[in-house]
């Protein structure tokens, strides 16, 4: 009797340890795939060449794609950042009272809102009033995915700082909202984590930018045409059946992995794992 | 006076107020743009999610029933598969893990959610459908086989872009998002309930079972309602490997779609405004469905950690 269950807890403890190694397989093969595929397309025509002919072994790069992507993540990060560590200055410093508690609630469900969603909203109120693919909405897309992610880690990275912090500032006269900043300056490597996080959750979205800015086989060539992306290369280029086409596929998911890891990475070895990604 | 001094102050907490209630806004206008996005077939009613009719270009008439059960198959079986792994992470790494092995475990983990989503469908195409394809789905053919989900199995053909693909990809992405919410609900059990069982003689797995896991109910729920709007929602990959097919089948080895990637496949192609409105219709499907099973979430990590204050004070 006392021997089923010791065995019991044995195989038990067993399936928890086998899926473990179940959640680690897809990244291994993931990273494994994305490196062996990718890294052989690595090269200087990848970085400043425009996407090859459709004809196999036509010479190419994805140069457009990575300009086009550093420029919609740059813009919608000029204008999500502001409003997410505002907003998360609002929950954490003056949000004690019903109406900061909805922001944050709202928050909390915005950001498992998802991004196709985000991507009609950025079609119905940016791409039709100007007739077609453009950044105004590709931008628009990307900042409103990121304002409630940044939001919620400033807010969560002030609630951190300690109160005695607040009581001190306010002991020397010094007025709330510059004790709000001096919160904001004890809580800068939480707020930089959520901005850089929301920065590659963006830098990896697709969906949004099929809606809003398209694809384009040129140069940037300003607001109101379409504008290529890295992920929109993935898609496109990794479902076209062409050979030189997958290829570059490959080599742009390793771009962006090793780009998307390395923030990880970075903001991992910043904070020694106090705040988490999810 | 000081009045300068104040009126900064008030200055500050006006523009904070103001960002503040972008988030709002946002909600609002989602709400608001996808209704009047969608005039156009929103007052078909229901009938756009009872029918497998699809207009495309040419008709007027648009019904999701295909997209509809896609989403929801492969939401399902992306938690069958999910939710079991996810625990067992969410176990180890609370229960279990001697404390070194505890920090790159569950940084492996969180990596799962860095990786972008397109790339999880390029993976998905070229290596995890083929494998699945040659390894996998002719065993649940053979032992299987006489269940109708299992049938219809094209022996040989590849690529097999089906249903099933579309859910094993939404069951490796839901696993960081369940096994995170749901290690953080395991680590906020006191420890006081797992004395309590080892003093009674339980094994660990008992502990486990009898105080951990039942104390920490509606945290894993709230992880499992979580874990569902992320596989609802969840558009490119699943785009990518669920083969795109506007067909109801009681088989999981065919193709067919979810609403997110009807939309994503056909958005582009649009023509007409009824046509882009049923497409926008889908998107508020999603919203609406994906809102409700956040807010539910969120609902249940609310009062555990209301709990966990009204405890402290014991």
């Amino acid at each position: 009797m006392k021997s089923r269950r010791f065995f019991m807890d044995k195989v038990l403890i067993s399936l928890v340890c086998v899926s473990v190694v179940i959640a680690i397989i897809p990244l291994a093969s993931i990273l494994y795939y994305v490196t062996v595929r990718g890294l052989p397309a690595m090269n200087l025509d990848f970085f400043t060449k425009l996407p090859p002919l459709p004809n196999p072994g036509a010479p190419g790069g994805l140069g457009n794609a990575i300009q086009g992507t550093l420029i919609l993540v740059g813009l919608a990060a000029c204008v999500g950042l502001p409003f997410g560590i505002l907003s998360g200055i609002y929950v954490s410093e003056y949000g004690k009272n019903f109406y900061g508690r909805t922001v944050r609630f709202l928050g909390d469900v915005l950001v498992g809102n998802p991004s196709i969603v985000v991507g009609i909203l950025g079609y119905t109120l940016l791409f039709q009033p100007f007739h077609g693919d453009n950044l105004y909405a590709g931008v628009f897309a990307l900042s409103i995915i990121m304002i409630p992610i940044v939001s919620i880690a400033t807010a969560e990275a002030l609630n951190l700082v300690p109160n005695s912090i607040r009581e001190a500032s306010a002991a020397l006269g010094i007025r709330k909202w510059r004790t709000s900043l001096l919160v904001v300056s004890n809580a800068k490597s939480g707020v930089a984590t959520g901005a850089l996080l929301a920065t590659a959750r963006v830098m990896g979205e697709a969906a949004p930018l099929i809606l809003t800015v398209g694809f384009s086989n040129f140069w940037y060539a300003g607001p109101t045409a379409p504008v290529a992306s890295l992920t929109y290369v993935i898609w496109y280029f990794g479902t076209s059946g062409l050979q030189n086409w997958v290829n570059l596929a490959w080599g742009a998911a390793f771009f962006l992995i090793v780009m998307v890891i390395g923030i990880n990475l970075a903001v991992r070895l910043l904070t020694r794992g106090r705040i988490t990604y999810a | 006076m000081g009045t300068g001094r104040s009126r900064a102050d008030t200055v500050f907490k006006v523009l904070v107020l103001v960002f503040a209630s972008s988030i709002v806004a946002l909600t609002l206008t989602f709400f608001y743009e996808l209704t009047t996005g969608s005039s156009y077939t929103l007052r078909e009613g229901l009938n756009f999610v009872t029918s497998s009719t699809w207009g495309g270009s040419i008709g007027n008439f648009f019904g999701v029933l295909p997209a509809v059960y896609g989403s929801v198959v492969t939401s399902a079986i992306a938690l069958l598969i999910g939710v079991p792994v996810s625990l067992g992470v969410a176990i180890f790494l609370s229960e279990l893990s001697p404390g070194r092995l505890r920090s790159p475990v569950s940084f492996v983990v969180e990596l799962l959610a860095a990786v972008p989503s397109v790339v999880y469908g390029l993976w998905g195409i070229f290596i995890m459908v083929p494998f699945l394809t040659v390894h996998v789905y002719p065993l649940f053919q053979v032992y299987l086989g006489f269940l109708p989900i299992f049938q219809g199995y094209p022996t040989g053909q590849l690529p097999g872009a089906s249903i099933l693909d579309g859910g094993v990809v939404l069951a490796i992405m839901i696993i960081p998002i369940v096994s995170s919410i749901s290690r953080d609900a395991l680590q906020a059990v006191p420890d006081s309930q797992r004395e309590a069982a080892y003093a009674l003689g339980a094994t660990r797995t008992e502990a486990i079972q009898i105080s951990v896991l039942s104390y920490a109910r509606s945290g894993i729920l709230a992880s499992i309602f979580l874990g569902l709007g992320r596989a609802f929602g969840e558009t490119i990959a699943v785009a990518m490997v669920v083969g795109d097919t506007p067909r109801l089948s009681s088989s999981l080895f065919s193709p067919g779609y979810t609403l997110a990637s009807l939309i994503v496949t056909q958005f582009t192609e649009a023509t007409g405004p009824a046509y882009i409105s049923a497409l926008v219709e889908a998107g508020f499907v999603l919203l609406v469905v994906v809102f409700l099973t956040n807010i539910a979430a969120r609902y249940l990590i609310s009062r555990l950690a209301k709990n966990r204050e009204a405890a402290s004070y014991l």
